[in-house]
């Protein structure tokens, strides 16, 4: 059973992750977005129901699609949603656009534009917190596609080896890109990979955040046990293309319709709270409210934010201190 | 002052900035017991513990990536790719992310890591295992290249690059290992990046070389001499950052620029000094500037024909002779 803390943390950041995707929906649709825009629609409880046990300690690293594990993380939607817009005020000073949130200062080792590319720094992340004795985990986020790159089976292999504080977190959400997973990936679970390398793996259902919460749970626990990694797969889905201009042809507009219907997170967290009696409707409508709130004045922010000045383009290519 | 071997002197520096800084370690792949197949961590496990000598798996990409994201977090790694053609194994951990980390995250990332290997013909491991490849990491922004021709050198220029708060790319040369020289036992010796180091002096021409080829330089300048030609050998020792002022202001005196590398010819670190330095200096120049490096071939494994296909010290002198218009 989640506490009635935990499930008001989590149902905000699912909330903030939703509106956020959507409002870079539709400001791409009125052409106020470019470039490569990812969206997490559909997979809030992922990010949330892991980052809702992690500190400004605990190190994560994300991916091309990762605007939800940075707003788990702690990313403000405004500067996060500057960063979109290529403007002065972003996360990265307008160079990096959506794939490149990072923020050290909250653990943050940042998303990562190659798919399976932030693995290897995960693991590293974990490497360091375990050399400098310290009592927190790394988790690395990925997609069913990443699970198919060398850098998911160096890096696992390598921690377990190490037994580091590392939980792999596998974001199966049925398609790398527009390839559907059977067609790609020689297992039916990606979970069955966590045996090659000797370590847990645990399939669960990624749009139930109390599943991925008490999973993760676990996980955490074996790794500050120096027990070392957890390869957790969450099934999920994405209800946007795999990118804004994606035409779809690899699905049906029912099969979409049906996940958005049946099988909507947010809800059916929403229902968990209230029919548990953790918190009331009133409540809920409360941080609904205010994550629209919040995400209105993020809009406004980046929106009046200024350009970038190219005059300082060249900046910080070298670390000059 | 000792006289060690250029490995030795690695080592030195190693063992001596892991006792001067406990977020310094070293990953790589039979670093512990062999002590790296040239030897520079022989025994500093017994010293430091298998923790801070950590043997890895044969996974260059997740040597690099977790050497980068234990940068990310707080060490200082010190990681060994046993030869730096295995770098392409790990091309997206080294390009893409490495070199890429500090600039797209804002500015708001420090990457203090060493990425060190070493490279280079003279001991048959032909076309895999021969290459000379800085030039590629000088293309790709963000990371800095160090490339020693000496014991010295080595030491002086590690401790710089494991004291940087940036990603250094460190490369040795195979046939250097078993060279030795003097080198300073102080545990703060240190030379600074983007400063050339001339090693000769000389009136009519400036030849520019790296790694193994400053000792061929050298020679070719001692035979350059015997002809009545005075060649200045000038060592940029850091390739990322360059020192083109010390070349530009050696060149005004002589007015003819050979720049010479193992690196292949096409596209070589040679071409972008020799273009840099050239337009810097025109009215100096009483010859075009060129520049000189391994044909456009793999490296065979036959000695001969490896020869073949590195610049040979003949073929540096008549390139300079030419430049004398002799």
């Amino acid at each position: 059973m989640i506490d009635k803390k935990t499930g008001l943390w989590i149902y905000n950041k699912m909330n903030e992750i939703r509106d956020f995707e959507e409002t870079a929906w539709t400001l791409f649709t009125e052409n106020k977005l470019r470039g490569s825009v990812h969206l997490y629609t559909g997979e809030e409880a992922v990010a949330a129901a892991v980052c809702a046990q992690l500190t400004d300690e605990d190190l994560i690293s994300s991916t091309h699609r990762g605007h939800g594990h940075c707003i788990a993380k702690g990313a403000e939607l405004d500067r996060a949603l500057a960063e979109l817009m290529g403007k002065a005020t972003g996360y990265c000073k307008g160079r990096s656009g959506s794939m490149h949130i990072a923020d050290f200062t909250k653990g943050n080792l940042g998303a990562n534009a190659i798919v399976g590319g932030g693995i290897p720094i995960a693991t590293g992340g974990g490497l360091a917190l375990k050399m400098q004795g310290k009592p927190n985990v790394s988790v690395a986020f990925f997609g069913d596609g990443a699970s198919n790159q060398g850098t998911f089976h160096e890096s696992i292999n390598l921690a377990a080896v190490w037994k580091l504080p590392v939980i792999y977190v596998c974001e199966n959400n049925q398609f790398g890109m527009t390839v559907p997973v059977w067609q790609s990936t020689s297992v039916k679970n990606i979970s069955d990979r966590g045996a090659a390398y000797g370590i847990p793996g645990v399939t669960v259902d990624g749009n139930d955040a109390v599943a991925v919460y008490e999973a993760f749970a676990r996980a955490k626990k074996r790794a500050l046990n120096g027990e070392g990694p957890t390869l957790i797969e969450a099934k999920t889905y994405r209800w946007r293309g795999h990118w804004t201009g994606d035409p779809e042809p690899y699905r049906t507009r029912e099969e979409v319709e049906d996940w958005r219907e049946h099988r909507d997170p947010i809800k059916l967290f929403r229902a968990y709270l209230v029919q548990h009696r953790i918190t009331t409707k009133k409540e809920l409508d409360e941080i609904e409210k205010a994550a629209a709130d919040k995400m209105a004045a993020a809009v406004d922010f980046a929106l009046n934010s200024p350009e970038p000045d190219p005059a300082h383009v060249l900046d910080d290519v070298f670390y000059e201190g | 002052m000792a006289k060690l071997s250029y490995a030795q002197a690695i080592r030195q520096v190693i063992e001596q900035e892991m006792q001067r800084d406990e977020r310094v370690f070293v990953m790589g792949e039979d670093v512990e017991k062999l002590g790296g197949v040239f030897g520079t961590t022989r025994d500093l496990y017994k010293e430091f513990g298998v923790d801070r000598i950590r043997n890895t798996p044969i996974s260059e990409s997740a040597i690099v990536g977790a050497a980068l994201g234990a940068a990310c977090a707080g060490m200082r790694p010190v990681a060994e790719l046993m030869y730096w053609d295995f770098a392409f194994v790990a091309a997206d951990q080294i390009f893409n992310q490495m070199a890429k980390t500090r600039y797209v995250f804002g500015g708001n990332a420090k990457i203090p890591m060493v990425l060190r290997s070493q490279q280079g013909t003279g001991r048959g491991n032909a076309a895999t295992h021969s290459q000379s490849l800085e030039s590629i990491f000088m293309h790709i922004p963000g990371l800095k290249v160090a490339c020693p021709s000496t014991p010295a050198e080595a030491a002086g220029l590690l401790r710089t690059a494991i004291r940087d708060d940036n990603p250094v790319c460190f490369f040795e040369h195979k046939a250097l290992y078993i060279t030795k020289g003097e080198v300073p036992d102080d545990p703060e010796f240190s030379i600074p990046f983007g400063k050339a180091d001339i090693k000769r002096e000389g009136t009519d021409v400036t030849i520019v070389a790296n790694l193994l080829y400053v000792s061929r330089a050298l020679e070719a300048a001692e035979e350059l001499a015997r002809e009545g030609i005075s060649a200045e050998v000038i060592d940029p020792r850091t390739l990322v950052p360059f020192d083109y002022d010390t070349v530009a202001e050696s060149v005004k005196k002589t007015g003819r620029l050979v720049v010479v590398h193992e690196a292949h010819q096409n596209n070589g670190w040679g071409a972008q000094v020799a273009s840099q330095v050239g337009q810097m200096v025109f009215p100096y120049l009483d010859a075009a500037p060129v520049h000189l490096g391994a044909k456009a071939c793999p490296l065979p494994f036959n000695p001969a024909l490896e020869a073949a296909v590195i610049p040979s010290i003949k073929e540096i002198v008549d390139v300079c002779k030419a430049a004398m218009y002799r």
